[in-house]
């Protein structure tokens, strides 16, 4: 480990080279993230991710958001244990019909004002699971969902954009705060 | 000694069903084929429903050899299998809950899939409306003095699928865990159901998303065999890439998430970077980070560029420079070692009986590789070894990945070098008939799809996850250990909720 430790006193911080188009977009929205989060939230927002019936495509993308690339922490977003220490609900999944119930009591436990992102394609509708007799249909089927963030699953850099949508519409306080 | 070719002969075989036979056998010898699975003469590899008749996949590791047998049911009734073979307990019980087939015998009858939530019993057999509420599920008693339970889920504190785990604990000490699942039950099965095999392979590569290239694979292996089609070289060489990605991303993560779990998070941004080196390479190569809907029956949907051949070059080259010493980080750290090293024995006798795949399984003595032992195109023509470890611990679970993630680089960089050219795609037949099955070796362990294409739509489709037999040696393999390791030995195992929920 001293080795290791040792050598990142003189190595640079883990980024990218050269910033392509794309990349200086993703600095931009990260800055716009952080500012956002800040002015609304007093430097946290605090996640409490619920898997109501995804393939986990969805959490394996939401995990990349912590790793050293993209770092959500760093702009004071969190991803917390406790729905308790929520401010946002980020669920996936096309809500299965055995994990409504689950789904309900986590929400009715996140104190307000509170938010819910629905993530991927499956919590818009169900997806291509939409019509099956075991899932109750999108999020919004049994929450009412401020947010959608589409993809397949969606990239990492997908789902910050969103967050920062989110964050822009409760800064201008547009966003349905229940509870 | 009977080999599954013998079997064959007790039966009627039925038509076109490739490449390994299926037949229909009666009673006894269905009778018989459990009493070869107690005796371990032969291996389950699945057992599966349809509204009146089961099946069952068995496997001879003397010949190498796949057989199905079928037992038609037209009363719902069917001879337990679990009542002799403890593996084919959850799959006996999902049979019941789908179809409403009852297994007579068997020793554990509790409902495993079904909630009481979906307004129907048997939705995938002849579906009854439910009205009265269900009672509640029955957990498993334990009695002693000071023993207390604390329940766990399905909502877990992290980033993780939902299953609800009941610890009872004496002490520190797990005296016994018991895994209650089905709560991302989809049907999938059901949906599968007169789609054709491009919606079909869709909802395959949805079963579980860190496999969805095995998934697609085992897919578009089983529609081909159903059809008898032959795939394009170019498309079969890439579909191993994809799936050597896939298996090295996983591995990747989930060596620094096991470290993690032990509080060594150093690791896990180290490891995290690595994983996400790969997905940007294939995402580069082949457009979507987790190589979604890229592997299609009759081919492959997207071509790789040079752009991203020299992607994922570059990917393999940092990771050999990074890796070898984040390994011996991993190995030279004693707070480390102590959590993993003896923590979560899975003692090779049981991984054996419950056929335990991919590392689980390699990691307590079986040498068992779809890749080597079942080899499938393009293995044959490809350098790889086995790994192989006796200890069953969490560090050997680890052990396990690091040198697949070795195998794996070797794999990719001989699938480069080695890469045909041609076309991508062979035309699926239109009214394509006929019965399939394939067992491809995910990163978890080996995923079995068979299917019967009827008009050229799928008539019936059973996918079944390697974690159907790694979930109960969980159980088993925490036994004994403290509350706090639990995290260690799940997320060493890495079991799919999705992949077994369906």
């Amino acid at each position: 480990m001293r080795k290791l430790l040792f050598k990142s006193l003189f190595r640079a911080p883990l980024s990218e080279a050269a910033p392509t188009l794309a990349d200086a977009e993703v600095q931009e929205l990260a800055t716009r993230v952080g500012g956002a989060a800040r002015r609304r939230l007093g430097r946290s927002l605090a996640i409490r991710e619920v898997d109501a019936g995804s393939c986990n495509g969805c959490e394996l993308e939401i995990h990349a958001l912590s790793n050293p690339y993209y770092d959500v922490e760093r702009f004071g977003i969190r991803f917390v244990a406790s729905p308790r220490h929520a401010d946002v609900l980020l669920v996936t999944g096309p809500v299965t019909k055995n994990m409504r119930e689950a789904l309900l009591r986590t929400y009715e436990a996140v104190p307000g004002p509170k938010w819910v992102v629905a993530l991927g394609d499956c919590a818009l509708d169900g997806g291509c699971f939409k019509d099956s007799y075991a899932v109750a249909g999108g999020v919004s089927a049994v929450l009412p969902v401020d947010l959608h963030i589409p993809g397949c699953p969606p990239p990492p850099l997908d789902i910050l954009r969103g967050l920062l949508a989110l964050l822009d519409r409760v800064a201008v306080g547009t966003a349905r705060a229940p509870g | 000694m009977p080999s599954l070719i013998d079997l064959n002969l007790e039966g009627q075989q039925v038509q076109r069903h490739r490449p390994w036979p299926r037949t229909v056998i009666d009673s006894a010898v269905w009778g018989f084929a459990t009493r070869q699975l107690a005796e371990r003469r032969w291996s389950l590899l699945s057992l599966w429903g349809e509204p009146a008749m089961v099946h069952m996949a068995l496997f001879d590791s003397r010949s190498a050899e796949i057989g199905v047998v079928s037992l038609e049911c037209p009363d719902k009734h069917f001879p337990s299998v679990a009542a002799h073979h403890p593996p084919a307990q959850r799959l006996e019980r999902s049979i019941q809950d789908l179809f409403g087939l009852v297994a007579d015998g068997a020793t554990d009858s509790r409902p495993w899939l079904d909630h009481g939530q979906w307004g129907v019993r048997a939705p995938q057999g002849e579906a009854v409306a439910i009205t009265a509420p269900e009672p509640p599920y029955p957990f498993l008693k334990v009695e002693g003095e000071g023993v207390h339970q604390a329940a766990v889920g399905p909502v877990h504190a992290g980033i993780i699928e939902p299953g609800h785990f009941r610890f009872s604990v004496s002490g520190e000490t797990v005296v016994r865990l018991e895994q209650r699942l089905g709560y991302v039950h989809k049907g999938t099965e059901a949906l599968m159901i007169g789609a054709d095999p491009i919606r079909a392979a869709r909802l395959a590569g949805r079963v579980s998303g860190d496999s969805t290239v095995a998934y697609g694979f085992a897919f578009a292996r089983a529609v081909e065999a159903a059809s008898d089609l032959a795939v394009p070289p170019r498309a079969v060489w890439l579909r191993a890439l994809c799936a050597e990605l896939e298996r090295l991303a996983n591995h990747l993560g989930d060596i620094g998430g096991i470290c993690n779990d032990a509080a060594f998070a150093l690791l896990l941004a180290h490891f995290g970077a690595l994983r996400e080196i790969v997905l940007r390479a294939a995402a580069t190569a082949f457009g979507h980070r987790l190589m979604r809907d890229v592997i299609v029956p009759g081919g492959i949907a997207r071509d790789i560029d040079d752009a991203g051949k020299a992607a994922i070059r570059a990917a393999l080259a940092t990771i050999r420079r990074q890796f070898p010493e984040l390994v011996e980080l991993y190995d030279d750290t004693a707070s480390l070692q102590d959590r993993t090293v003896s923590t979560g024995v899975l003692k090779p006798e049981l991984a054996a009986q419950y056929c335990a795949g991919g590392f689980v399984g390699r990691a307590s003595g079986r040498g068992f590789d779809t890749r080597r032992t079942l080899a499938y195109p393009p293995y044959q023509d490809l350098r790889f070894e086995v790994p192989v470890l006796q200890q069953g611990d969490v560090n050997a679970r680890i052990w396990i990945r690091i040198r697949e993630v070795e195998q794996s680089l070797s794999l990719i960089d001989q699938i480069l070098d080695q890469l045909p050219r041609g076309p991508l795609l062979a035309p699926l037949p239109v009214q394509g008939q006929g019965e399939g099955v394939a067992l491809v070796e995910g990163f978890r362990g080996d995923v079995l799809v068979w299917l019967r294409l009827r008009d050229g739509v799928i008539a019936r489709c059973h996918l079944r996850d390697p974690s159907w037999f790694q979930w109960p040696l969980l159980e088993a393999a925490i036994e004994g250990n403290i509350v706090a390791d639990f995290p260690l030995c799940n997320k060493s195992f890495n079991c799919s909720y999705s992949g077994v929920d369906l």
